[in-house]
């Protein structure tokens, strides 16, 4: 699924990385963890999370995320904002709550990580 | 003789900085043209230590090394050390503070992460004395 596609599901605002909405991702991941993000993710996968800090980038920088929603309208700083853009990621945030941010992108066919490895 | 070699201190507690050691680390890999998928796996397990370096010890260091074999991490701290090992490698267990979980860390998932993702692991650890922990990662 696009990023842009997922944009338009979410309602979501496109903070960072307006150029690369044509990306695509395979999967989604939500967690307010970044412990279990490190321990499950693998692949082209969406972050979605209501934690909004520098170990949110930097662990997306960790396991080659390229894109992150903030969901219940988290805004992250300008720090973050700068921190993202050295990794060429996309920032969006969506006023959905995780639940709800979840449920429409998998009712609309973007699955989740599955069974570990 | 190792292509590279370098030696990175990590503080106690220093949560502004955690992770900026591992990103160089994988930027220094990315350049040598290291697999991704390889790369994603040491990343995992340096940034796991950093952190684990940052929130549980007293301080230490990472030891980072590359050959023709592979890449190696060899870290080290000055302590608490670890009472059970057995126990610290479950996974879901953990000593972190509700502080670090805040953050979005300390769920107990760090070294059991670690083991997972390396090809090889090795941990010691002596209360009163430090925790040592060695990964090495393939790159055939």
């Amino acid at each position: 699924m696009t990023i842009r596609k997922i944009a338009e599901l979410l309602e979501a605002k496109v903070i960072l990385g307006e150029d690369k909405l044509d990306m695509e991702v395979d999967m989604a991941f939500s967690s307010d963890m970044m412990s279990d993000v490190l321990a499950y993710v693998h692949g082209r996968t969406l972050l979605l999370t209501g934690l909004v800090n520098e170990h949110v980038i930097r662990t997306a920088e960790m396991v080659d995320m390229e894109c992150i929603v903030f969901v219940r309208d988290k805004q992250p700083t300008q720090e973050i904002i700068d921190m993202a853009r050295e990794n060429d990621m996309v920032l969006m945030t969506t006023w959905h709550t995780l639940y709800c941010t979840s449920g429409i992108l998998y009712s609309n066919g973007l699955t989740g990580v599955g069974r570990r490895k | 003789m190792p292509l590279i070699a370098e030696v990175f201190e990590v503080k106690k507690d220093d949560f502004v900085s955690a992770g900026e050691v591992s990103a160089k680390i994988k930027r220094t890999l990315k350049k040598l043209g290291v697999d991704s998928a390889v790369l994603r796996r040491i990343s995992v397990c340096s940034y796991e230590v950093e952190l684990n370096l940052v929130i549980h010890s007293l301080g230490g260091t990472i030891d980072f090394s590359v050959d023709q074999d592979g890449v190696t991490l060899l870290v080290k701290d000055c302590g608490p050390g670890i009472p059970d090992l057995n126990l610290a490698m479950r996974e879901g267990w953990s000593t972190a503070p509700e502080s670090v979980r805040t953050m979005g860390f300390g769920a107990g998932m760090g070294l059991p992460n670690m083991k997972r993702n390396a090809d090889e692991f090795d941990i010691q650890s002596t209360v009163g004395v430090g925790t040592e922990i060695l990964m090495k990662f393939h790159l055939k």
